[in-house]
This record gives C-alpha cells, sequence and structure tokens, in this order.
C-alpha cells in the first residue's frame, strides 16, 4: 500500500501491545455511522499517476505568448530559486512552533520581513498572508481597528478582483464601503476629497493601477492624514525595482500580490499576500512576525512574536483567524530577491518598462489603435483602444498562438475596445514584433 | 548565522535578468521613480544559494526525522506529488486564461482536475459539493461561516451566535468573530466528549451553528454526534466540521453521515501536501444540498458533451472569497495523492493512523498521565502533571525530545488539559520509529524523577538555547533596514 510502512507482522504485533484487534481500534464509532464503501477508484502506481497526469496538463494551453497580466505577471525564475525552495528541510516542516530547531525557517521570514520593508520603504512587514486581494481586506480590516471607525474608500483602479473579494468579506460586518471612479485611468482627485472624511478609516489605492498607469499618492496620503484616515497602498513588487515606494508617498499600511517574485502562474495559486506597515501599528497587524531576540548565552536567535493577537492565544479575540499562511511563498520571494539583488531587481524592473515601452509604441503605431490613456506613465501594462470589440482580436490572435492580454470590458462595462497589455522581461523583441503584426493583421 | 543583508557586498550580482538591445530606455516622470534602488543583499548566485543551505540545515523537517505534532498530520508529502504541481502544463497556465473569449477550452486540463477533486471530497465526506477556493484550513472556517450566515439571511432567521467546543482550535472562534458571530463555548464532559447537557442548555433561538471536529482534539470520537445534529438543527442551526482530524475516519466514516452541513478539509493535513514552514495550505469547504447554492463563485461544472465550464451565475453566492480557483498547485497535489491511494489506500490510512496513535498510547501510559483513557483515534493526548512534580513541565519534555532527534509533540492543546502532550504520528511512520521515539520518552520520564535539571536544562544539542521570547516582544527587531 502507497506510504504505509508497518508490515503485516507488525501490525499483529502491535495489536497484540494494545490488547485489541482491528475492529476494536474503531468499536467506538457507532455502526449507524459506518460508512459502506466509497465509490473512489482503486489507486495507482506511481508511473500511472505520472503519465496520467502528464495527459490532463496537456489539455491546458500553457504555451500561449504571454501578454496577460492583470496582476499576475509571467516572470522569468532563476533554476537556484527551485533548487533552494524545494530542499525539503524547508517544505516538509509545520510553522516554526519549536524555534531550536526552526532557526532557517524563523531567521528566513525575518530576512523576508525585511526585504519587503526595504521594497516598500516601510518599517515591519508580517510573514505573509494568502494573497493580495485577501491581504488588503486584512488591511482594511486592521485600519477598522487602528481608527475605531467603520467607513472606506476604495477607487475603482484597485483591482477588482480584489475589490469583489473585499465587497464579499465586509458584506455583514457593517462597514461602509465607498468606491470611487477613477478619471482617465487615474484615481481622481476632486472624487476622493469629496467622500474622505472625518468618519473615513482608510483609503486604498493601487501603483501601478490595474489599468498599468503610475501615479503619486503623496496628495492623498496628506488628504487621508488630515482626516485621521490611513492610506492603503496596493503595490506590484517587481515595480517597486525602480517606481517610488509607497513608504516615501506617506502610505501607512502596504499590501499587495507577491506572485510576481518567483512563482509561476500555476492557474491561480500558491501566491503571496504581503503586507507592511509603519512601526506604530505593528500590535494591530494579522499574521505571524518573527523577530531577533537572543538565548541565555547571548547569541543571537529568532521568534515567532507579539503572538497575543494571535488566534491560538487570543481566541475570538485575536485580530485575525489566519494560522497557516504561505510560509514557502514567503521564502520564494525572499530567495528571488536575492538573488537578484540591489542591481538586478532594479534591471528587472527596467527591462520590463523598456520592453513594455517598445511594445507600447509598435502597438499605437498600428492604424486606429491608441493608448486609451494617451499619455499617462506606465510601468509594464498599458491600455490599447482599439477599433474594434477586444474580445474579438484577442479571440483572433488566440488562434494564432498569443494571450494578447485582459478584455477590461469584462469588469468596466464602457471600455469593450478596451484591451489591457502586460509585457514581462520574458518576452523578446521578437515576439512583441510578431505581436504587433499578427494584431494588425487581425483588426 | 548573520542575516543576509550583513553579508552583502557592494557591487556583487547574483541572477542578471534579460535585456533586449533595440529597445529605448523606458520614459517614466522621475518624481514617479524611486531615489535609490531597494537596498536587497548583494550577492553571487554561490552566496545565495550557501546562506539558504545553511538556514535549511538549522530547520527541522518531516523529511529528517518523526514529526508527531499533534493536530498537524505531519504525514510523509510523496515527492511525486511536486513534479505533478510542476508539469509546465499546470505551472505555466495563466489564471485569467478562462475569462477570455473561447478560454475555457484553453484550460480543460485544469478544469479537470478541479471537478474531479471536487467529486472525490464530496464521497470522501458524504456531502453534496466542494469549493475548492478556500487558501488555508482557517480560510475555509471563515468561508463556511460565512456560507451560514447567508443560509440564516435567506430564511430570515435572526441568528447572532455560534456554539463551538472549549477544546477547539482557536482559529474556530478566531473565524467564528471575524464573520460576525458571538461565540458561546461548550463545555467537555468527564469523558472528554462534548457536554450534551450544556449544549442543550446553551441552545435557543440565535444559535446559528455548532462548529466541531470528530475525532476531537483529545483524539476522542464524539459517538453522540448524531444527536448533537439533531439538536442544532432542532433551532435551524447548522453543524460545522472542522477537517483538521478527519485523517482516522478517511473510508470508514463521513461527516455528511454524521450530520454535519459544512465541512472544511486541510489539504496539508489530510490529503499530503507539505506544509512549507507555515504554508501554503489549502483549505476545501463541503456542503450538503440545502447549502450549494451559497457557495463562493465561481463553480467548475460538466457539459453533457463532457467538456467543463466555469460558472459564474450564482446570485445566491456569497461571492468572491479567492483571486481564482484557490491554491491550484496545493490541490494538484492532493489530487495526486488520492490518484495513488485510491479506495484501499484511504481505508489503510486511517487503519494505520489510528493503531499508530492507539499503539504509542498503550506503551506509553504506564509513564505518562493520560487524561482520557480508552481507545483513540489518530492522536493521544497525555498530561505532564506527574513530572510536574519534579519541576519539569511539557515544555521541558518537548525539548528533552528535540536532543534526542525527535520534533516535540503539540504542547499545551488542547487548553482544556493542563500540561498537554498531543501526539499524532500519522500513518505513514513505522514500528520502529515509534519504539525509538518511545524509548525516547521513557527515558525522559525517568530521568525527569532522578535527574530534572538534566532535562529542564534542554535543548543542548541545537544552535541556538531556549530563546528571550519576552524581549522579543517587548523590544520588538522585527526587520532589518538599511
Amino acid at each position: 500500500m502507497p506510504y504505509i510502512a508497518n508490515t503485516p507482522e507488525q501490525q499483529t504485533e502491535m495489536l497484540r501491545a494494545i490488547g485489541t484487534d482491528l475492529e476494536g481500534l474503531f468499536a467506538d464509532i457507532p455502526s449507524a455511522l459506518r460508512c459502506a464503501g466509497l465509490k473512489v477508484a482503486s489507486g495507482l502506481p506511481e508511473q500511472d499517476v505520472r503519465r496520467r497526469m502528464a495527459v490532463v496538463a496537456d489539455r491546458n494551453r500553457a504555451d500561449l505568448v504571454g501578454f496577460l497580466g492583470g496582476g499576475f505577471y509571467d516572470h522569468f525564475v532563476p533554476a537556484a530559486v527551485s533548487a533552494i525552495v524545494s530542499r525539503s528541510e524547508f517544505a516538509t516542516s509545520y510553522t516554526p512552533y519549536q524555534p531550536e530547531i526552526s532557526q532557517g525557517v524563523l531567521q528566513a521570514i525575518y530576512e523576508y520581513q525585511s526585504a519587503i520593508c526595504r521594497l516598500t520603504g516601510m518599517e515591519v512587514s508580517n510573514a505573509s498572508l494568502y494573497d493580495g486581494g485577501t491581504a488588503l481586506y486584512e488591511a482594511i480590516m486592521m485600519a477598522l481597528r487602528v481608527t475605531g471607525r467603520r467607513r472606506v474608500v476604495v477607487d475603482d483602479s484597485v483591482s477588482p478582483i480584489y475589490r469583489t473579494m473585499v465587497r464579499t468579506y465586509t458584506r455583514n460586518l457593517g462597514i461602509e464601503l465607498v468606491e470611487t471612479s477613477s478619471r482617465i485611468g487615474l484615481a481622481d482627485r476632486e472624487a476622493l476629497a469629496r467622500v474622505i472624511n472625518d468618519q473615513t478609516a482608510a483609503v486604498a489605492v493601487q501603483n501601478p493601477n490595474f489599468f498599468g498607469c503610475l501615479d503619486d499618492f503623496s496628495d492623498v496620503a496628506e488628504l487621508a492624514h488630515r482626516h485621521g484616515a490611513l492610506l492603503i497602498a496596493s503595490a506590484y513588487p517587481v515595480s517597486l525595482g525602480i517606481v517610488k515606494t509607497p513608504g516615501a508617498m506617506g502610505a501607512d499600511l502596504v499590501v499587495g500580490e507577491g506572485q510576481s517574485l518567483g512563482m509561476p502562474l500555476s492557474f491561480g495559486g500558491p501566491y503571496l499576500g504581503f503586507m507592511a506597515a509603519r512601526k506604530e501599528h505593528v500590535r494591530k497587524m494579522p499574521g505571524r512576525i518573527a523577530g531577533r531576540t537572543v538565548d541565555a548565552q547571548g547569541r543571537q536567535g529568532f521568534v515567532l512574536t507579539l503572538q497575543a493577537r494571535e488566534q491560538h492565544i487570543r481566541r475570538e479575540k485575536a485580530t485575525s483567524n489566519i494560522c497557516t499562511n504561505q510560509g514557502l511563498c514567503a521564502l520564494t520571494a525572499l530567495v528571488f530577491m536575492s538573488l537578484l539583488g540591489k542591481q538586478g531587481f532594479r534591471e528587472l524592473a527596467l527591462s520590463c518598462a523598456e520592453k513594455a515601452s517598445y511594445a507600447a509604441q509598435r502597438l499605437q503605431a498600428i492604424p486606429e489603435v491608441r493608448m486609451r490613456f494617451g499619455k499617462r506613465w506606465f510601468f509594464n501594462e498599458f491600455v490599447l483602444e482599439l477599433p474594434v470589440a477586444a474580445d474579438r482580436v484577442i479571440r483572433r490572435l488566440l488562434e494564432k498562438g498569443f494571450a494578447a492580454g485582459f478584455p477590461l470590458g469584462r469588469y468596466y462595462p464602457h471600455m469593450e475596445k478596451s484591451l489591457l497589455v502586460a509585457v514581462t522581461e520574458k518576452r523578446t523583441k521578437e515576439e512583441i514584433d510578431l505581436f504587433a503584426h499578427t494584431l494588425e493583421v487581425s483588426l | 548565522m548573520r542575516v543576509i543583508f550583513d553579508k552583502s557586498v557592494p557591487g556583487r550580482i547574483g541572477v542578471r535578468p534579460s535585456r533586449q538591445t533595440g529597445c529605448p530606455p523606458p520614459h517614466i516622470e522621475p518624481k514617479l521613480l524611486r531615489e535609490q534602488p531597494a537596498a536587497l543583499p548583494e550577492l553571487s548566485e554561490m552566496d545565495v544559494v550557501r546562506h539558504f543551505t545553511g538556514l535549511s540545515r538549522r530547520n527541522f523537517g518531516l523529511d529528517l526525522g518523526f514529526y508527531p505534532l499533534g493536530s498537524c498530520t505531519m504525514k510523509y508529502n510523496p515527492k511525486l506529488n511536486e513534479r505533478v504541481a510542476a508539469l509546465p502544463g499546470f505551472a505555466e497556465l495563466h489564471p485569467l486564461l478562462p475569462q477570455l473569449p473561447t478560454g475555457e477550452r484553453l484550460v480543460q486540463g485544469a478544469l479537470a482536475v478541479l471537478h474531479d477533486m471536487d467529486r472525490l471530497l464530496s464521497e470522501i465526506c458524504g456531502m453534496a459539493a466542494f469549493t475548492l477556493q478556500p487558501l488555508a484550513g482557517a480560510h475555509g472556517e471563515l468561508t463556511g461561516v460565512m456560507m451560514i450566515a447567508a443560509y440564516h439571511k435567506e430564511r430570515g432567521n435572526r441568528k447572532t451566535t455560534l456554539l463551538i467546543p472549549d477544546s477547539a482550535h482557536g482559529t474556530n472562534p478566531a473565524s467564528a468573530a471575524i464573520a460576525g458571530y458571538e461565540v458561546r463555548a461548550i463545555p467537555s464532559d468527564a469523558d472528554g466528549r462534548m457536554d450534551v447537557a450544556a449544549l442543550k442548555d446553551a441552545l435557543d433561538a440565535s444559535v446559528a451553528g455548532l462548529m466541531m471536529t470528530n475525532p476531537n482534539t483529545l483524539g476522542l470520537f464524539e459517538p453522540r454526534v448524531r444527536e448533537i445534529a439533531d439538536l442544532v438543527h432542532s433551532v435551524d442551526g447548522l453543524m460545522y466540521y472542522d477537517g483538521a482530524n478527519l485523517n482516522p475516519l478517511l473510508g470508514r466514516c463521513r461527516p455528511g453521515d454524521m450530520g454535519f452541513d459544512l465541512v472544511h478539509i486541510n489539504l496539508h493535513k489530510t490529503f499530503s501536501t507539505p506544509h512549507g514552514g507555515g504554508g501554503p495550505g489549502a483549505g476545501p469547504v463541503g456542503v450538503s444540498a440545502k447549502l450549494v447554492d451559497f457557495l463562493p463563485v465561481s463553480l467548475v461544472k460538466e457539459r453533457p458533451d463532457g467538456s467543463f465550464f466555469l460558472d459564474y451565475d450564482c446570485p445566491k453566492s456569497i461571492g468572491y472569497i479567492a483571486p481564482f480557483y484557490g491554491n491550484f498547485g496545493i490541490v494538484l497535489r492532493a489530487y495526486a495523492y488520492l490518484l495513488s491511494l485510491g479506495k484501499e489506500g484511504l481505508l489503510r490510512v486511517s487503519e494505520h493512523a489510528t493503531l499508530n496513535a492507539n499503539y504509542l498510547k498503550e506503551r506509553l501510559k504506564p509513564f505518562y498521565d493520560l487524561p482520557k483513557p480508552g481507545v483513540c483515534k489518530h492522536e493521544c493526548v497525555f498530561s505532564a502533571k506527574r513530572q510536574v512534580v519534579h519541576g519539569v513541565h511539557a515544555l521541558d519534555l518537548a525539548k528533552a525530545l528535540i536532543d534526542r532527534g525527535f520534533h516535540p509533540p503539540t504542547v499545551y492543546f488542547p487548553i482544556t488539559i493542563p500540561e498537554a502532550i498531543m501526539i499524532e504520528p500519522t500513518e505513514t511512520e513505522s514500528k520502529e520509529t515509534l519504539d525509538a521515539f518511545i524509548e525516547a520518552m521513557i527515558e525522559i520520564a525517568k530521568l525527569a524523577e532522578t535527574n530534572p535539571e538534566e532535562i529542564v536544562s534542554c535543548p543542548k544539542t541545537t544552535v541556538v538555547g531556549r530563546l528571550d521570547e519576552t524581549r522579543a516582544a517587548r523590544q520588538p527587531d522585527l526587520a532589518s533596514l538599511d
């Protein structure tokens, strides 16, 4: 039997030691509750499982040349990332409850927290959350705890995927969720000024936003702070290789999707939610946090700390219910950032921006195709306005082997002709040229 | 070991990203750019590999030895499952593809896995349907509690309270509270089971439901679970099953047949996916027929022609709880595991998980206080009561086990047992491993009587001794900042 070590002889011996038979081990389950037999197929040998799953995997089109982003990006993952992360000392350990034999994971969490702080320009980070959407929800809940208020403003240039999630989680909690409409691709300052008031707990924005546009939210942070509200910024970590940090803009909480830091797209997960904050708010943070301390001999060591916030101590009074988070994904992000390093990470961002800028140039040269948001600055994703419905173009390009981008009409009903195009460092100039040519002849 | 930032050498670079010649430099307004590059470490690829290999050697994992952490089901994580999840057809699949026109055609393999997994888990748990979206066990709990709220809202019920046994995992009350419910604790009786009389007293019209595990956190099966379910249903409450302890029931007994309306399971426990030092896991939620309409958007469905599609037309749904379809890579691993086990394999899991736990319990009973005797399921809970009189506490026993090469059991949980030592061996461990652990536990018990100082000064073999947690909390050093 797969993954069972005891032999029948050992089983007999063990039952004798217990003083029962097999039936006796389950005598406490009333017969009315026993299951007659599952309708499940028989098990398969490893080779057969491999073959079968390879066939299933081949029924997916993971080979398309991808210009699809929408917050989830096809970045190159260096070989050393998986070599390190797949080490079973990391992969097969539990949450580090016994620090003396978990220094590897605990130090890695501390280093991850440090890297996230350095990347975002913030002072503290937690050990990870599930994904960018739940991270935004947790940040909103945290802002409610910090301010004691119930009103939250979210701009509609924040990922619609995250906004629908936030709506689900806050529905029954008596939270007033106000959405502002962006204007020509950016958060509308006048609209924000109209709705931010002294009851507002937080204002949530995103940079680059869902349309790929870059913004500087320093003025929004000031406006929020004037009313005693927090600024929550959702960020795309790779962009922070060159883009101004949310910390420098005055954000109080920074969250985001960390998938781009070395995780495969993997049809939606596992990904990584990250959260960073200003030091003063750390005791209101959700999730695990590692800290540096010493043992009796003065040797440096790491522990999970500030646990009085957490569910296993505080139960219904905890700051969050989170227990298992995305430990190995946080390690992946740390290894990815360490391999690229200070210079490489900047170059990665530059490479994305260069190729995107080249692609934008090529694509807007096509007759009747223009940049929807004119001269707005972008990082590696931008919106093309097509002469026909984006769906039509996407369908034609799929036939030619391209995932052309995301049709914004899915979430923004007045944008049927808008195509959100993402370019990462993985796309070559040749692919971009061929993409532009194919798009032109498909119109 | 020095933190990685302290090893940085200015100008050194590990992996250089691909740059294209012929692309002009990007033109972005300077005020939108950062002034200095992020102060990430500057190291060669080998420096980085050595740093993390060094860290890995300071960490205990399941592949190194016995990991009997109660309530966590640290069973072997088959390597096959990692290979399956890494197949490019899965790993490189963009989650937004199905939202493109004709996009479903591009992901039929992935949808087939999700659909089949839904069917398999539904059959194993006796439920009508599963959502695979919840990203961890506690996330599954929150999803389940939100469905409970949606059910009562539709029926016009005014429900404010969830009942939770005092021995429950901390996530249960936390999830209930986060979803807006008050929590009322139900005590255990002298046998360690739920006190049904106390449950009757606590039941009133305000009760939205009851969250429980079975077997409970003491490893004991609750034989009166049907009666409990009938009581909760009598006030139109719903029964929520925390699947952390499902392992000893596989193929033998199903939560649906016990009267549960909602179930979450932990793929990183019962279904062998690696825990990763704190995730990623996955917490699929199954529901009975009366709750199917409230499942999160979207649902994977099959057409008569055998193709699969994502159904977004779910008007009563609680909404979107995850960005896409869950931790797909984790679901894949669990799916490969189920294909390997099959019907017979599932029965062997529950059989050997229960056998191993009872064997440990019987062999250790003469040396440690066993508060609730009798047959257990996947785990047994001792108390360090007898050792405490010598000044040796559960934590000290745990540290002594570390010096003997074992990961300690869970200690101080469940909170209803003072000085609890909660041991879950799982089915994948052999009798030799259990015997070695038993010998170590017996030696420690004897030492606790004859030379308690030896125990309280453990661990001595580790890279650090017991760490100053008070200092960590009072003078927090949470990041190395530039």
